[in-house]
């Protein structure tokens, strides 16, 4: 093992993994915005809105991911004749196919507020919005968080893929550097180290948040 | 203060109310009994317009409940209701339950909700438990909170839908006192529930329904000392084993 590798390279690994957090960080926020709308198209009453919604999240949730930046990267160019660039191709793909994830999360959060809510907000003459945020969203959100959390974890890890079409993110730039300096095994469980630190800490807020939501629901 | 005529509603094919015409007089008690099914609680969430029917029409101190004119909203602030699971918002505290609507519907300041609020757990007998979340609360205190809630929008008119279903025994007696001191109050109150020892004693009049039907309406002496209807009869027997003779438990 000689680790002098991963501290001789560390500022050109660190990019790599600014770079990653960049892309997990637009994913996670432009994907949870559209994921926001195609949920609330899914809740909807209205057919317009409801049977594109649906559609649109059944179809990404039946392809992989890769495809879909392959298909962003190397055909959208042939329609529009201007390529995105691998950075926006990829934060692109990520965000249409994590918004159906996250709009799924989203459509059972709400709907597992019961109705009983509703009509008691009604009762007391909430009008549509007022119910929305006062009893709703809050309660919503509550159940919603540990998945979403979740899911940030899980996009954090499949940014990895946007290596395959040349991106310099952290797990292609330890592949580089591998290549430069054939260090495989220290690169390597170097890499999946990060990897598993950054996670765990995900994961841990999510089991913190889910602990901390029941709490407040005990005996419901 | 509440007319209802010629109320019908299906749900699918299946019609839920059949032509229900009853009208409750202010300050007046109206207790609503029934075989489960028989469209007592459809019936009181038509009142609110939580339900829409197709045939008949309703009106609240005469404002129309389905009318293209009103305002739903604004009327079922005016009309207070309790659930049978009480339905408290479980993450606000308990005195958050009862001042969110006056603040956000009635637009009152928080100081003076929250004053008006503590008055009205103070006489539901909790105010000890302001603090709390609903989830911290027995039955019977969460039931009595959300009296409160009601209240607070100070209503006019009070929906029970069977209010002490959900509770275990010992606690229906205090939820029943903090209703009857309602209604000595002079509260028009509509009650949905299988209390009829609660119905003698405070119900003005005594509504039976079955299978989306009025059976009868009686005052509370004449519906139990002289129910007229055999189905009535066969009802009364089953929920209270009661002498129809007059004679009692």
């Amino acid at each position: 093992m000689d680790l002098n590798v991963i501290t001789e390279n560390m500022a050109y690994l660190a990019g790599g993994l600014a770079l990653t957090f960049q892309i997990a960080g637009l994913a996670i926020a432009c994907g949870l915005c559209w994921g926001i709308l195609l949920g609330m198209g899914r809740l909807s009453k209205n057919r317009l809105l409801y049977y594109p919604a649906s559609a649109y999240v059944q179809f990404f949730r039946g392809i992989p991911l890769i495809l879909v930046i392959f298909w962003i990267y190397f055909l959208l160019p042939l329609i529009t004749g201007d390529s995105l660039g691998e950075f926006l191709a990829v934060v692109v793909s990520f965000t249409l196919y994590e918004a159906s994830y996250f709009a799924e999360i989203i459509r059972s959060g709400i709907q597992s507020v019961p109705t009983g809510q509703v009509n008691a907000g009604l009762a007391t003459g909430m009008r549509p919005r007022q119910l929305a945020f006062y009893i709703i969203l809050p309660q919503a959100l509550r159940n919603m968080v540990p998945s979403l959390v979740n899911h940030a974890v899980v996009i954090f890890q499949d940014t990895s893929l946007a290596y395959v079409i040349g991106l310099r993110e952290f797990l292609r730039r330890v592949n580089l550097v591998d290549a430069r300096e054939a260090r495989s095994v220290e690169l390597y469980l170097f890499a999946g180290l990060v990897y598993f630190v950054i996670c765990s800490l995900g994961t841990l807020a999510s089991h913190k948040l889910e602990h901390r939501s029941q709490t407040c629901r005990s005996n419901l | 203060m509440i007319e209802i005529s010629n109320v019908s509603l299906w749900y699918a094919s299946y019609k839920a109310l059949d032509d229900i015409s009853v009208s409750i007089a202010k300050g007046q008690t109206m207790v609503i009994c029934g075989p489960s099914g028989s469209g007592k609680s459809t019936l009181l969430r038509c009142i609110n317009g939580l339900e829409k029917f197709q045939q008949g029409s309703i009106f609240v101190d005469g404002v129309g409940v389905q009318d293209r004119a009103t305002d739903i909203y604004a009327l079922r602030s005016h009309i207070g209701m309790v659930f049978q699971h009480f339905e408290l918002y479980p993450h606000k505290t308990i005195l958050e339950n009862v001042i969110l609507a006056p603040i956000k519907v009635r637009g009152i300041s928080r100081k003076d909700a929250k004053h008006q609020g503590r008055n009205l757990l103070d006489r539901v007998g909790v105010l000890d438990q302001a603090d709390k979340f609903p989830a911290e609360l027995s039955g019977g205190q969460q039931q009595r909170v959300s009296i409160a809630r009601a209240l607070a929008m100070e209503p006019a008119v009070m929906l029970f839908d069977e209010p002490t279903s959900a509770l275990d025994p010992e606690m229906i007696k205090e939820v029943l006192d903090v209703m009857t001191d309602l209604a000595r109050e002079g509260m028009t109150m509509v009650v949905v529930t299988h209390e009829m020892g609660f119905a003698r004693r405070v119900a003005d009049d005594i509504l039976f329904m079955d299978q989306g039907c009025i059976v009868e309406r009686k005052t509370a002496e004449d519906f139990f000392l002289h129910p007229s209807n055999e189905r009535t009869r066969r009802f009364l027997e089953r929920v209270m084993d009661y002498d129809i003779n007059g004679r009692g438990r």
